[in-house]
């Protein structure tokens, strides 16, 4: 049996290394900018959901309020630039550390509630996020911070107009937010999770420590998730509570999880694959007028998907462990 | 502040706090029913907004009398949701938690689409009714008589949702709510009783958003904040539990009101956050849950 799931995970192993290689070439033969921006989109909102499904899909907690870490991390790395002249490639990491500090700060109190009383709290803890940052000034208030334009160094992860490198930190990202579930999917704490999300009753007569388990779990998904914020400012050139911190992003980071297949190592990335470019495409071609047909068709999609598939669309790749609980 | 003043904004407070109420009604209904928060439901409230507008600007009739019109509307609505989705949406095998949520999510969003769709993104109001620009003078605090026939009306609804509990079906509803399993063996069809819910829940929330529309703009959006609130509402009351929800939306309310004096406006929703958040610290279950 240990054999068994030792050498399924190696296998897992190998072909997200061959998929990596893929991914760091293939889009080098892309020149469109366009296709590029989606690509880009796609690989961050893949990463955003792995860090969503540390804490929704292995641990069981349905957060929708993901929004405040990511506009944590990207209001944090931009300020310390603006205003201290710390440079990017340091201060995303420090926009990530507030991620999941910010993360432990709001499971303290939101862990002692459960089912649907936590996911109604972290909507309203995304809510005062983006009511604050609205109407404080230091960090700009509504009007937001532009990042100022510097020369193109990798110091600086800035890049010019060139979106290739760009594509590539996002890659490292998607890679990196991989690396940590599949790190957790094998480890004492995956399994420790996992017992928390099926039965926390049972998982406590076994002496897992669940408040510990789900403070754990929300550090590192908020880390990540401000690590994407961060990137996210950065590639986006300006932020403002609109576009980093409102509520509708707590759902855009969630869904790819929930539609790819939660507590998954391969459902965030596929959601994403397929939700991203959709939404994209639907709103450049259907939405310019606003006149709303990119959201019936968001929103018809959602319901299709989740009932069709509710265990993920990654459940159609048959693997024996794919998405079955 | 003067007394009159805190007077003045407990009035506004108190008459809101009900409309809050009689949202939260509807959503704690179908929450202790069956166990599912209908993250729609701000949607459905801007329906019976727009339908009230629609069927103003085609007729000229007056909100009042539209009342039951689009309550019924909204009621059909509520349970052609229930049997189209929300039926299926239980019978999942997976993550049935996940996909409740994810289904009404998506709902409101597909509803926030075809309004923008059919009537734009700008904001539209009714702007002419019996009850527009009439205040009652109460020992110098004065009540707008739009709001003061909307709170009443609620508060009537919130009573009428209670004397239904009542009823044969009340009851049918409360044993349906206790054991799902069980009803079927005495003969109560289940399906039909959670369609019901759906039906009053929807009906409570129109309702709600038809006395809204006499003194509230109509947007695409108007919903989501108003559902916001909704939720705090039942989670700060306990889900399921209509008393809770009664109590916590006149709390809320007031809260909301003097925030808004106190602070500022832009900050109204903050005080209402922090107290529910300070509440469930020390109540998890809400002030009435009894989970």
């Amino acid at each position: 049996m240990d054999n068994f799931i030792t050498r399924r995970r190696r296998r897992e192993l190998i072909v997200a290394g061959l998929l990596l290689a893929v991914a760091i070439f293939a889009p080098m033969a892309v020149k469109d900018v366009t296709a590029l921006n989606v690509i880009i989109l796609s690989l961050l909102f893949a990463g955003l959901a792995q860090a969503w499904n540390i804490i929704g899909g292995y641990c069981g907690q349905i957060s929708l309020g993901h929004a405040v870490y990511f506009g944590m991390g990207s209001y944090v790395s931009t300020l310390l630039y603006v205003q201290a002249g710390l440079p990017p490639s340091a201060g995303i990491f420090i926009g990530a550390a507030v991620g999941g500090l910010a993360a432990l700060l709001v499971g303290w109190p939101c862990f002692r509630l459960s089912g649907h009383y936590y996911a109604i709290a972290t909507v309203v803890v995304g809510e005062i996020g983006y009511l604050l940052f609205l109407n404080w000034d230091y960090v700009g208030g509504a009007t937001g911070v532009y990042i100022p334009i510097a020369k193109p160094s990798l110091l600086n992860l800035q890049f010019g107009k060139d979106k290739l490198p760009y594509l590539h930190l996002v890659l490292a990202f998607v890679a990196a937010t991989w690396l940590a579930a599949w790190l957790i999917e094998g480890s004492r704490w995956g399994y420790a999770w996992r017992a928390v999300k099926d039965d926390a009753v049972a998982a406590r007569s076994l002496g897992v420590n669940i408040f510990a388990s789900k403070m754990a779990a929300a550090a590192i998904s908020g880390f990540f998730t401000g690590l994407g914020g961060a990137i996210y400012g950065l590639y986006v050139g300006y932020i403002d509570p609109d576009s980093v911190m409102a509520g509708h992003f707590s759902i855009l980071i969630a869904l790819p999880a929930v539609l790819g297949g939660v507590g998954t190592l391969w459902g965030p990335i596929l959601g994403a694959a397929l939700l991203i470019p959709l939404k994209e495409l639907s709103s450049s071609y259907l939405g310019g007028s606003g006149r709303g047909v990119d959201l019936m068709l968001y929103g018809a999609m959602i319901i299709f998907v989740a009932l069709a598939r509710p265990q993920g669309l990654v459940s159609l790749f048959g693997g024996r462990n794919n998405g079955a609980p | 502040m003067t007394l009159e003043t805190v007077l003045q904004v407990a009035a506004g407070g108190l008459l809101m706090g009900l409309i809050y109420a009689l949202v939260a009604a509807g959503l704690s209904l179908i929450f202790g029913l069956m166990d599912v928060v209908n993250f729609a439901h701000g949607e459905l409230m801007m329906l019976a907004m727009y339908a009230v507008f629609v069927i103003w600007q085609a007729t000229g009739l007056d909100p009042m009398l539209q009342l039951p019109i689009v309550a019924a509307m909204l009621f059909l609505g509520g349970m052609a949701i229930y049997r189209g989705m929300i039926s299926r949406a239980l019978g999942v095998q997976f993550n049935r938690g996940m996909v409740q949520i994810f289904v009404t999510f998506g709902l409101a969003i597909f509803i926030r689409g075809a309004a923008q769709f059919v009537w734009g993104g700008e904001f539209r109001s009714v702007n002419h009714t019996w009850l527009s620009d009439r205040t009652l003078n109460l020992a110098g605090v004065y009540f707008p008589l739009p709001q003061l026939a909307a709170a009443a009306v609620c508060l009537a609804a919130f009573a009428g949702l209670l004397l239904i509990s009542r009823t044969e079906f009340g009851k049918a509803l409360e044993a349906t709510r206790e054991d799902r399993e069980a009803v079927a063996l005495i003969g109560i069809d289940r399906d039909r009783i959670f369609a019901l819910g759906w039906g009053l829940g929807a009906g409570a929330v129109g309702i709600a958003g038809v006395m809204l529309a006499g003194f509230y703009y109509v947007g695409p959006n108007v919903g989501a904040s108003f559902a916001l609130i909704a939720y705090v509402t039942v989670a700060l009351g306990g889900f399921g539990s209509m008393g809770g929800a009664l109590v916590a939306g006149l709390l809320i309310g007031e809260v909301e009101a003097f925030t808004a004096v106190v602070l500022e406006p832009s900050l109204k929703q903050i005080g209402v956050f922090g107290v529910y958040l300070l509440v469930l610290m020390f109540r998890p279950r809400g002030l009435f849950g009894t989970l």
